[in-house]
């Protein structure tokens, strides 16, 4: 759970995870368009989001296709979080999506 | 390229043998106390397999066939909805391999050929994550937390 947190405790590996969870199976080539960071720095933060079991990564060919893998944090959340607070932090989530996009639109 | 890039690739490391993983697939009172429904096949190559609800009427979920079979290291099943047509060519495919790791077990479930968008996709990216860490709890502690999986 230590590799998880530290893995986490990172906006570009946040980033990363962000752009697996729009679009997963994407190779090292793809994930380095999508973002700020040399490819070194992409290769850097894969390795360790890897380690951490937060991206799992398939061969294809001579392609290297990675994944998101949220089991860990499922781990995570399942420790602290209970069937009732999930059912009332659904609640807050939706009510706050609801007056964001209200601002949204009223901003447009 | 032989095939297409699968859907989703989930891991989970599990405190167990390959064997006790093995048999937390196939067996059905063990899939029962994690998965929420239980799976009922001979587990033979070819062969149908369900997947059924624990309600009284035994709903089934899913079925599919046991592509390829090899305890307790590799599983290939298809994978679909009796509503769909009788038409396989609409089923998705799950692969279940089992690797050794130290006093560990590495489970990957592959899932391939699903349609993007699909009520099945986003159930299956919900689903997998928390069957497998369910899975995990209930063969490193014996019990499983109570709770719909599926929230």
């Amino acid at each position: 759970m230590d590799d998880v947190f530290r893995a986490l405790a990172d906006e570009s590996r946040r980033a990363l995870l962000d752009a697996l969870f729009a679009r997963s199976g994407q190779t090292l080539a793809e994930l380095t368009v999508g973002l700020p960071m040399s490819r070194q720095a992409v290769a850097k933060h894969l390795g360790i989001l890897e380690a951490a079991n937060l991206v799992s990564v398939v061969r294809r060919g001579r392609e290297k296709l990675h994944y998101l893998n949220p089991v860990p944090i499922g781990e995570i959340v399942r420790r602290w979080v209970g069937k009732f607070e999930d059912v009332r932090l659904d609640a807050l989530t939706d009510f706050k999506e609801q007056i964001e996009t209200s601002q949204e639109k009223r901003r447009a | 390229m032989p095939e297409r890039a699968p859907n989703f690739v989930y891991v989970v490391y599990i405190a167990a043998s390959p064997d006790t993983v093995w048999k937390a697939l196939i067996e059905r009172d063990l899939t029962k106390a994690y998965w929420e429904h239980y799976n009922v096949s001979d587990w033979k190559q070819g062969s149908p397999w369900r997947h059924v609800r624990l309600d009284e009427d035994g709903t089934v979920d899913l079925i599919g066939t046991v592509v390829e079979i090899d305890p307790p290291s590799r599983m290939v099943i298809t994978w679909g909805t009796p509503g769909d047509p009788a038409d396989e060519s609409r089923h998705s495919r799950v692969t279940f391999e089992i690797a050794p790791v130290g006093p560990s077990a590495k489970l990957t479930v592959t899932h391939s050929d699903l349609e993007a968008g699909s009520g099945m996709a986003s159930g299956i990216a919900k689903g997998w994550p928390a069957v497998l860490s369910n899975l995990k709890t209930l063969l490193e502690t014996g019990h499983t937390i109570e709770g719909d999986l599926w929230g």
